[in-house]
């Protein structure tokens, strides 16, 4: 078991590089330094901009700006904003628990809806419950997140009035963040009023966000369930008499679980691109929308800090899926 | 509109921050269109960063709210001596500082901080020069470090700023953004402590508006400064939700989370106007797209080319599709909220017959061949170059000019501008300070004509040029007026440019909302507006 954790982790340090690489020489691919991109109409004096790249090192070759860079993320430290000019990675720690929060519970929201549909579709196979989970699932998959969140805004929150239109907190409460997960503070400062806003909050957009993984998690259920409902093993539960509840619940599911959970750590990167539109569209305070402004104002170590920060959390994810994998399925742990 | 209602009552028990009496607390939202790099005017260049260091400071002097008068701020009065050079600012008395957790002020605001304030941007060895990156664009733009000769304290309210040359537009100047005066007090104390950044994060100021939080990304919150000079601003609290999406706070509101919207989208504005719960406010913005003719270049170093492609593009059309009602067409080069624009002018107008004619007596009888730049991004004076550019192309080749329409990356596109590559450019300009003097001699004079320099026309014309010399030299309002509205009409019959239009802004109001002014430099104000209940 060491061992095969010891080689998924090995195969982490290319990736980790290769993401660290590309980001840096990507961004800066795009046209307009961070100097240019604040100029206006007016343009700037050429010593000026001379000057002013001088202080912020850019004027240096770009290998030499690219080992600084590695050299400093080594040792942790992964820079300073250029507008700012605060440490890169504590404002990532601000804003990261928001989207943490947002994408735990548009995961959640997708497992628990989508587990069970796909469970009864494929037991019901062929019956309009059956197409009606495939049905809206493709149609969720589909579904471009801009549109789909302001139409549920349009709906629910100007026409019903029932969910807030965006944020993350009425604005009437002011919890101190200790934790940055705005559930657990409200909690902690025991302002239930304010949890539960909180709670109304994240509603549109954990169904916006959930969407998509929720799509893929009903589909992948089903199938899965249909190929583990045709082995022999399911049959002989059947014939030795269990009851169709129990053949379902431990022989069926517990191995058909085990593509779904590859699914669902899969949908972790999914999750958090789409987060970066979800929390656009509900101005939410979290990492997607500091990514976006940090492309727009060309903050290179913002947004180069972010994306790592971000691949290293999915590659993590990954790894713990990998060895989940690994407890749930001997087979594969042994064969390694 | 119930939860900011409820909000401004009952909400305030379960606030720490909102401290003002529950039943009285007005609470204005402002859904405001994106984040803050700090809250330091001097060292940002964008809008949305100067909307939220406004409510805080106060500069010698400030813009009359909703307008481009230079009225006092924490100056009372001034002199300018008879050669224009110095100028004498008479302080405030008793203007109390804003405090917080780690400042309790032990004085008023005096001439210590004015000089502080204004050595943090010049001197290069100001224990804060470089605190939040230290890049003064503003105060360089304005070319002050070239004006500035001396600034002096003459006693602890009164200060003598000696300048190199006369410059009238100086006034106007210090009434920008850029301009404002931080606590020197509060400097030392955060030196002490070692924590200078803090000084753009946490900012101390004069201004009718305390800072008491900022959550990155989402709310910032102010709240009344009850000892204001200028007397208690109406609302208690002024908060400001950070909302990106245009379509988002066009939900915000009629779902009633916020009071004021900017930036609507076009094409909600017809749905606005219809709502009865909705005041839809709009202003020509100060400033102006156009298409300047490089006069360096043939053909157009001809004037009857320039007076003939006036006549050639039909402007109306252009702007009704460009703009979609966000936009009226221009005569002139600066706007029509600006003083000395004169009203005498007369455009030239659509017509292709003449326009050809004119072109054959210039010797291009089946016309010719050229450029067109048009910009790649969406700018304050022009939401679509591109497609301005193609209706413009449209009407040019009906008098038999065939246009190519050439697009660089926005960086590229201004420094080839420039440096004069074009024959024919798109460009705008947004007013700065308010004075014609931003207009004319920035975008028109000789000056600027030379390679690099931001008159993208090329356009030297010595009679033009002396006359708004001239209105710089000189410190009477009444005689700079009447030397730039001449210097209009010789704009007009000369022809450098093709004025295109001046962008209309718009903001959308909730009608709870009182005494809001739409502010002509395009910043957002909130001291002197109510909330009825």
């Amino acid at each position: 078991m060491l061992r095969f954790i010891l080689t998924r982790v090995s195969l982490v340090i290319p990736t980790f590089l290769g993401v660290t690489f590309l980001t840096f020489l990507l961004i800066r691919l795009v046209p307009g330094d961070p100097i240019e991109v604040r100029v206006g109409e007016r343009g700037i004096p050429p010593e000026r901009l001379l000057e002013l790249r001088h202080e912020l090192g850019l004027d240096r070759p770009l290998w030499h700006q690219f080992l600084d860079y590695i050299g400093g993320v080594l040792q942790g430290d992964l820079g300073v904003s250029l507008v700012t000019r605060n440490s890169v990675f504590s404002e990532f720690v601000t804003l990261f628990p928001a989207t943490l929060e947002l994408a735990a519970l548009a995961m959640l929201f997708a497992t628990v809806v989508g587990l069970p549909a796909g469970i009864i579709a494929a037991v019901r196979r062929g019956s309009i419950f059956d197409h009606g989970v495939m049905g809206i699932s493709l149609t969720g998959y589909s579904m471009p997140i801009f549109w789909w969140g302001l139409l549920l805004i349009l709906f629910f929150s100007v026409g019903l009035g029932w969910t807030p239109v965006s944020g993350r907190l009425d604005l009437l409460y002011y919890v101190e963040p200790v934790t940055g997960f705005m559930l657990i503070d409200t909690l902690m400062a025991g302002e239930y009023g304010a949890f539960w806003s909180a709670l109304h909050h994240l509603i549109l957009p954990m169904i916006v966000l959930g969407t998509v993984p929720l799509a893929v998690v009903a589909r992948m259920t089903r199938s899965a369930m249909l190929e583990v409902l045709g082995e022999d093993y399911i049959r002989t539960a059947k014939a030795k008499g269990l009851a169709g509840k129990r053949v379902i619940g431990m022989h069926a599911l517990r191995n058909a679980l085990i593509p779904v959970v590859t699914v669902i750590g899969l949908q972790v990167g999914t999750l958090l691109g789409g987060a970066i539109l979800t929390e656009t569209i509900f101005s939410w305070p979290g990492v997607g929308k500091w990514l976006i402004e940090s492309i727009n104002r060309r903050d290179y170590p913002a947004l180069q800090g972010g994306v790592l920060l971000i691949a290293t959390t999915v590659m993590t994810v990954n790894l713990l899926v990998d060895v989940l994998y690994g407890v749930l399925n001997p087979r594969i742990r042994h064969s390694r | 509109m119930k939860r900011i209602l409820l909000g401004a009552g009952l909400g305030v028990a379960a606030t720490l921050a909102l401290a003002a009496p529950a039943q009285a607390a007005k609470t204005l939202v402002y859904c405001s269109e994106g984040s803050p790099e700090n809250f330091n005017p001097m060292v940002n260049t964008t809008g949305t960063s100067f909307d939220v260091s406004l409510p805080v400071y106060n500069n010698l002097v400030q813009f009359e709210y909703g307008g481009t008068k230079v009225v006092p701020g924490l100056a009372e009065k001034w002199e300018v001596s008879e050669d224009g050079l110095t100028y004498t600012f008479h302080l405030r008395k008793g203007v109390k500082w804003h405090s917080n957790n780690d400042f309790k002020p032990t004085r008023d605001a005096n001439a210590d901080d004015v000089l502080w304030s204004f050595n943090r941007q010049w001197k290069k060895d100001h224990p804060f020069h470089k605190v939040s990156g230290g890049a003064y664009d503003y105060f360089n733009d304005m070319a002050m470090p070239d004006l500035l000769k001396s600034i002096e304290k003459v006693d602890d309210y009164t200060v003598k700023f000696t300048l190199n040359k006369v410059e009238a537009p100086f006034i106007a100047n210090l009434a920008m953004p850029f301009a404002p005066i931080q606590s020197a007090e509060y400097a030392e104390t955060l030196q002490k402590k070692n924590q200078i950044d803090k000084i753009d994060q946490a900012p101390i100021g004069t201004g009718p508006f305390q800072f008491v939080a900022y959550q990155k990304d989402a709310v910032i919150r102010y709240k009344a400064f009850e000892p204001y000079w200028g007397g208690k601003a109406q609302l208690d609290n002024l908060v400001f939700a950070i909302t990106p999406d245009a379509a988002v706070r066009y939900a915000k509101l009629k779902a009633g989370e916020c009071h004021i919207v900017p930036y609507p989208n076009p094409a909600d504005l017809e749905a606005m106007k219809k709502d009865s719960a909705i005041t839809l406010m709009e202003q020509e913005g100060l400033n102006v797209g156009y298409l300047a003719f490089n006069v360096t270049k043939k053909p157009f170093d001809d004037v009857r080319v320039r007076r003939a492609l006036n006549m050639a593009i039909d402007k109306k059309a252009v702007v009704d599709a460009v703009y979609q009602g966000a936009g009226v067409p221009a005569k002139n080069p600066i706007p029509p909220t600006m003083w000395s624009y004169n009203k005498e002018i007369e455009d030239y107008p659509y017509d292709p017959e003449r326009a050809k004619k004119l072109l054959a007596e210039a010797g291009f009888p089946d016309g010719f061949e050229t450029d067109l730049w048009a910009m790649p991004v969406q700018r304050p004076y022009n939401p679509n170059a591109k497609r301005m550019a193609e209706m413009m192309q449209a009407d040019l080749a009906k008098v038999g000019i065939k246009a190519k329409v050439v697009q660089y990356e926005w960086g590229e596109y201004r420094k080839r501008l420039q440096a004069g590559e074009h024959q024919m450019g798109m460009l705008g300009w947004t007013g700065d300070n308010g004075d014609p003097d931003n207009f004319l001699h920035v975008l028109l004079g000789c000056e600027a004509a030379r390679p690099g320099g931001s008159n993208i026309a090329k356009w030297c014309y010595k009679e033009f040029d002396d006359l708004v010399v001239q209105a710089k030299r000189t410190t009477d309002i009444a005689a700079r007026t009447k030397l730039y509205e001449q210097a209009q009409v010789i704009f007009k019959e000369e022809a450098p440019w093709l004025t295109v239009a001046h962008s209309v802004v718009h903001m959308a109001l909730s009608k709870n909302v009182v005494d809001y002014k739409m502010d002509p430099f395009g910043i957002h104000r909130f001291y002197g507006v109510d909330l009825k209940q």
